[in-house]
């Protein structure tokens, strides 16, 4: 696309230099609240590509966005950090048409544009990687490119065009794939060709290396990095600070939806950058003792297997782990690799053979999760809204929803339920892991994403388990609330119990796993001590080394796939 | 004998067909309209009003195809718009298309109808066998096959049909690439609607050209199994249909021959094989998952 | 201009109580226009069709004799659509209920005794209980739709009823007409006070209570909400997809036919071609206008009643088909939905701001 790109480009800067008048202005007015925050960094060597002023989104009783003002120079990468919760995403979906602010102003290339839905973004060179993908798993990699351009031309046109583009990025696919049989990591690609097509100047990428292996991670930085080469400005959210620094010209930090800084991140340090967007030093787990007490083994799988349910899931093959009391195990993996599958396997949900499972020595994949529950194991899913709490259920009941029948006294004479004894639970979980609520005994759905992991979470701890397993501890929450709950699963496992943590973030495994084992298609690799696992390793089994290493005995793969 | 039974067996096949391939555009595009029986009633009743109004079997079947759409409208407007539950939303279209077509229909009952007419094509009808099958047959009969071939097209060879399979995929992701979920919905809707009221209208105005209450008979319902049975592909409910007319005439003839089977027990038939059929599709669960459209029945309110 | 939904942080009360109300009132409403398009007077309609029936000892009566098997098809639906489950048949398990319960009068009818009755309602349950289990069972075992199954059944029931009563259970001293014999004084549900009131309306009652504890004191009613809202959270909590299913159906199929014996055994005292003004229909819109509470049904059940009496009235009044009654019901079902959007949502009105999207 190369020069064409540019050719169109310098058209559209021609045509900005008219507007110079309204440019100028905000040029001022962005420099003053530069000056206001004390960063003082003099940015009107850059012209300007898109700016806001004073943007603001409610919804319903809270302010996503309170007044922020934004600056993005062109051919920049420019970093939006904040803490879940902070407004990033309400603000680049304002950007990207997707949202309406309630007021305030943008600006593209000088000129005062209103961007009402993504096409009008797109038609000014505007594109967005989701982090959620907006993908369509049941159509082709083609199909769903198609629907993000306004004149796509005949499909094997097009489908040509998307073998040189992402060819061309290094970034390579097939346009006749159906997306519900690629992997995570293709899917972001599928995203990231789909803005390139569409020629942007601007790029909006929320979290996305979240869902890739370091490997691929590095590989999207080296894209990135060309793209900004090219003049195309990146405007990059994350909440990964150690990325941020490595490939970030600037920086502009929100919390509690307002801008509260705005810096070069490379001239920052991590700390500095987290104290800016937690407004408070950040809190750490303690320091550990160095060798954790291994008991006896208290959750043994044993080859493990179990097919795809659906055509979208992953089947679970050969996996063997065995966690101990006294210790974290956490297994790494990128999204859709099976964990989910694996969780609900372990806690009972889906039955399998009874020797593959067993709980303090008792076999028992074939029992109910009632049963485990009631030898002591405690199950925290990954969702936890939906699954982890019924959504129009007030928090009492969804304490009943886990400890119905772990003699709690949650079920009184004559079979009746006691809602005395589940209040009173209740109360005593909000009190002891700080769950803050509007008003007594509210709806779960009511409950910020935080709050809510911290009863859910809270609601199995306070049982003292003996087995506990947890999918995603702290997805979406807080530093405060992350670090709260990281501890309570390092105390518990220091308590005699044996703690199997899922996750995605190799900054939370690394801060409380022993030991790590990596899933990647289904299969697990050896957990091996935290000392011996390093990123990049981790990143090489992720990327499939995990079925090389379980794969001592697989002959064939057995993966999902098969979709018409 | 054989060729008169085909020919039958096209008649009774062509509602079920009709109805069937509006609802799979509504379904595809993630809406569950239960309401197809209620719809075709209203077209049965409109249709042989207007008919017998203005004497022009056509402008019965434009009326009937205008009774299913504001039908379907209501529908619509509930399920999208204040984000009602479908499935009984679905239902209270049925009923309340059955109550109505009946109060409406109490002034028809007992007037001879009106029979709308067959498409001689010049020559070629007069072809021993082949002839009377293929090219001797109500307007609508084409009509329908007609419908399947532009169905077919357009969703998987036009832009307007990909969109409408991503609605029914992911309305979260179509919502934010900018597509409008509810009025490509809504208009999916009225498409149902306009070709469930044309399958009712071809009920009182082709196939027993009369009005009698609650003459479809749960062919509404049946045409719903249809798509279930179709697994969402256009093609194979022209197989569905004709499979489920063949059952329906030879419950007729069977009758007629007095094999000594009590009437009712074949009369039960084309019920009994809609379970049937729907057992043998449903419990292929990877042919059927493949298909169905994600979103299917799930509300969507688009948040700004 | 336009309609927008913003969700409620939680479910409004006031609005649980207040939309069936105002679905009511919006029915009136449309009743009168409909009275007024026929030519009549709206008032003189919506007086003979509403309110006058409750003023008259005889047709006080009857609205309990067509109240009693809605409420209590109704109470069992109830416990399908709270746990998702979508059993539209009820008519089906009404019907063959009937079929079930009324064998014992009909094939022995020289078996008169106390245990009779009792005998009857037994099967009359099972029947119902069984009928539910086919769509129940094809669920669970196949995944098969239970919506178009359990519908399907119903035209099945109908259609044996109409071949039993024409063919094999003809009464042998009835002129050739369609109808078994009658039943004899022990098949006869008991009548309390003068009229047709029977045992019935008691036992719909206690049936009632026994269902309020149910769902609102034990873990098995906990267990029915929690997998009508999120069936993943339920099967984390330990409860079973597929035994659940069968459960509320086999309850719900069992209320229908225990309805359907004590409508035969009571109100026609033998078996007809036709014995269902088509009330597992109607109590479907009973369950939603009750807000799928019990005692919620239990007034929506004299709302449906009370529309079956006035069509009757304002036929022989007014000089209106009873064709509209169900009109009228279809469209308080449609109110009942609109207005329940109000317990989630909060509709605003926005002002059109945009203008001419770009896509298609």
């Amino acid at each position: 696309m190369g020069r064409k790109v540019l050719q169109k480009w310098q058209d559209l800067d021609d045509k900005a230099a008219g507007a110079r008048g309204t440019g100028q202005l905000s040029d001022v007015k962005t420099m003053s609240a530069a000056g206001a925050d004390g960063a003082g960094i003099d940015r009107s060597a850059g012209t300007p590509l898109l700016e806001a002023f004073g943007l603001t989104k409610r919804f319903g009783d809270i302010l996503a966005n309170e007044s922020v003002d934004l600056r993005i120079n062109q051919g920049e990468i420019h970093a939006l950090l904040g803490e879940n919760g902070a407004g990033k995403s309400t603000l680049v979906k304002s950007f990207y048409g997707s949202l309406e602010p309630d007021s305030g102003e943008i600006f593209w290339l000088g000129k005062r544009v209103r961007i009402d839905n993504p096409s009008e973004a797109r038609r000014l060179g505007i594109g967005m990687v989701f982090q959620h993908f907006s993908l369509f798993e049941a159509l082709t990699v083609v199909e769903n490119i198609a629907l993000a351009l306004p004149k796509p031309g005949p499909m094997g046109e097009l489908a040509r065009r998307i073998r040189t583009i992402s060819e061309d990025y290094g970034l390579p696919l097939n346009p006749d794939d159906v997306v519900a049989d690629l992997p995570v990591g293709i899917r972001q690609r599928i995203e990231i060709i789909r803005c390139l097509l569409q020629e942007p100047r601007l790029i909006i990428m929320d979290e996305p290396t979240s869902v890739l292996t370091p490997q691929e991670a590095d590989r999207l930085f080296v894209t990135l990095q060309r793209l900004a080469s090219e003049g195309c400005a990146v405007l990059y959210i994350s909440h990964r600070l150690e990325e941020v620094q490595r490939i970030c010209h600037h920086a502009t930090i929100l919390r509690h939806g307002r801008k509260v800084a705005e810096c070069d991140p490379s001239l920052e340090t991590a700390g500095s950058l987290a104290r800016m967007m937690v407004g408070a030093e950040v809190a750490h787990v303690s320091a550990r003792d160095t060798a954790p007490a291994t008991g006896p083994v208290r959750l043994r799988l044993t080859g493990l297997s179990a097919s795809a349910l659906t055509p979208f899931a992953t089947a679970l093959s050969g996996i063997d782990l065995e966690v101990h009391g006294g210790e974290v195990v956490a297994i790494a993996g990128v999204a859709g690799n099976g964990q989910g599958e694996l969780f609900d396997v372990i806690s009972g949900e889906r039955e399998v053979p009874s020797a593959m499972i067993q709980l303090d020595d008792m076999p028992c994949g074939h029992r109910s999760i009632t049963w485990r529950r009631q030898k002591s194991a405690a199950f925290v899913p990954e969702e936890r809204l939906g699954h982890g709490s019924v959504p129009g259920l007030e928090l009492s009941g969804n304490v009943t929803l886990t400890r119905h029948s772990t003699g709690d006294g949650l079920i009184a004479t004559l079979g009746l339920l006691s809602r005395q004894a589940a209040h009173a639970l209740e109360k005593k979980i909000k009190g002891t892991y700080d769950v803050r609520m509007s008003h007594d005994n509210p709806e779960a759905r009511s409950l910020s994403g935080g709050n809510l992991q911290k009863f859910v979470v809270g609601r199995e701890l306070d049982r003292n388990p003996g087995i506990l397993v947890i999918n995603q501890p702290t997805w979406g929450v807080d530093a405060g609330a992350a670090a709260l709950i990281r501890q309570a699963l390092i105390d518990l496992a220091r308590s005699g119990s044996a703690v199997l943590v899922i996750s995605q973030d190799l900054d939370e495994i690394f801060e409380v796993a022993d030991r790590i084992a990596v899933i990647s298609r289904g299969m697990l690799s050896r957990a091996e001590p935290v000392a011996e696992m390093t990123r990049e390793r981790i990143g090489l089994l992720m990327a499939g080394g995990a079925e090389d290493e379980s794969a001592r005995q697989a002959t064939s793969r057995t993966g999902a796939g098969g979709a018409a | 004998m054989f060729e008169a039974v085909l020919l039958t067996v096209i008649t009774a096949a062509t509602p079920l067909l009709i109805a069937a391939i509006g609802e799979l555009v509504v379904e595809r595009s993630g809406v569950l309209n239960l309401g197809v029986e209620g719809m075709m009633i209203m077209g049965a009743v409109v249709g042989f009003g207007a008919a017998n109004l203005t004497g022009s079997g056509t402008v019965g079947a434009l009326a009937a195809i205008l009774a299913g759409m504001g039908m379907s409208a209501i529908f619509g407007l509930l399920v999208l718009y204040l984000a009602t539950n479908q499935v009984a939303t679905g239902l209270a279209l049925t009923i309340l298309g059955l109550g109505l077509s009946g109060l409406i229909g109490e002034a028809f009952i007992g007037v001879p109808g009106l029979k709308l007419p067959r498409l001689e094509i010049a020559g070629l009808s007069d072809i021993p066998f082949f002839g009377p099958v293929v090219f001797n047959q109500d307007a609508l009969v084409y009509v329908g096959l007609g419908l399947v071939a532009i169905v077919s097209y357009v969703l998987f060879r036009t832009r307007a049909g990909l969109i409408l399979r991503a609605v029914g995929d992911n309305h979260g992701s179509a919502h934010a690439l900018g597509y409008s979920v509810l009025k490509v919905r809504f208009l999916a809707v009225l498409f149902g609607g306009g070709c469930a009221g044309l399958a009712g209208g071809y009920m009182s105005l082709a196939y027993t050209p009369q009005w009698v209450e609650n003459m479809t008979a749960g062919r509404g319902w049946i045409a719903l199994a249809l798509v279930v049975f179709a697994s969402w592909l256009p093609v194979r409910v022209v197989a569905g249909a004709y499979l489920f007319g063949a059952v329906t005439v030879l419950t007729f003839h069977a009758q007629a021959q007095g094999l000594g089977i009590p009437s009712q027990f074949l009369s039960s038939l084309p019920y009994l094989a809609t379970i049937v059929v729907l057992v043998i599709i449903s419990a292929n669960r990877r042919l059927t998952l493949v298909n169905t459209p994600a979103c299917l029945g799930k509300p969507f309110v688009p948040d700004r | 201009m336009r309609i927008e939904l913003v969700k409620r942080k939680e479910h409004s009360h006031l609005m649980t109580v207040l939309s069936p109300l105002l679905a009511v009132v919006l029915t009136l409403l449309t009743a009168a226009l409909l009275f007024a398009l026929a030519g009549k007077d709206p008032m003189i309609g919506l007086y003979k069709f509403f309110v006058e029936p409750l003023f008259d000892s005889w047709s006080l009566q009857e609205l309990l004799v067509k109240a009693t098997p809605l409420v209590l098809i109704a109470a069992g639906l109830l416990l399908c659509y709270l746990s998702n489950n979508w059993n539209i048949g009820a008519e089906g398990q009404f019907v063959f209920g009937a079929i079930c319960g009324s064998f014992v009068p009909i094939l022995f009818p020289d078996f008169q005794t106390v245990f009779t009755l009792p005998l009857m309602l037994f099967f009359g349950i099972l029947g119902g209980a069984a009928w539910a289990l086919i769509p129940a069972l094809l669920k669970v075992r196949f995944s098969t739709n239970e919506i178009l199954s359990s519908l399907m059944l119903v035209y099945v029931a109908n259609l044996l009823l109409d071949y039993l009563v024409r063919g094999p259970w003809r009464d042998p001293e009835g002129y050739n007409f369609p109808e078994s014999r009658m039943f004899s004084d022990a098949a006869i549900m008991p009548s309390i006070g003068l009229g047709r009131l029977t045992i019935a309306a008691p036992i719909t009652i206690v049936v009632i209570v026994a269902l309020a504890i149910l769902l609102s004191r034990t873990l098995k009613g906990f267990e029915i909400r929690v997998m009508g809202e999120s069936p993943r959270a339920g099967e984390f909590a330990g409860f079973s997809r597929g035994r659940l299913t069968l459960f509320v159906f086999a309850i719900s199929g069992g209320l229908a036919g225990l309805a359907g014996t004590m409508e035969v055994s009571g109100s026609l005292n033998q078996l007809l071609p036709v014995i269902s003004p088509g009330y597992g229909f109607t109590a479907i819109i009973v369950a939603f206008l009750g807000r799928l509470n019990p005692f919620g049904i239990l007034i929506a059940g004299f709302v449906l009643a009370l529309s079956y009496i006035g069509g009757e009235a304002v036929q022989s009044s007014v000089g209106i088909s009873d064709k509209i009654s169900d009109v009228i019901q279809g469209m308080l079902l449609f109110y009942v939905l609109a207005c329940d959007t109000l317990i989630l949502y909060k509709p605003r009105l926005v002002r059109s701001r945009r203008v001419g999207t770009r896509e298609a």
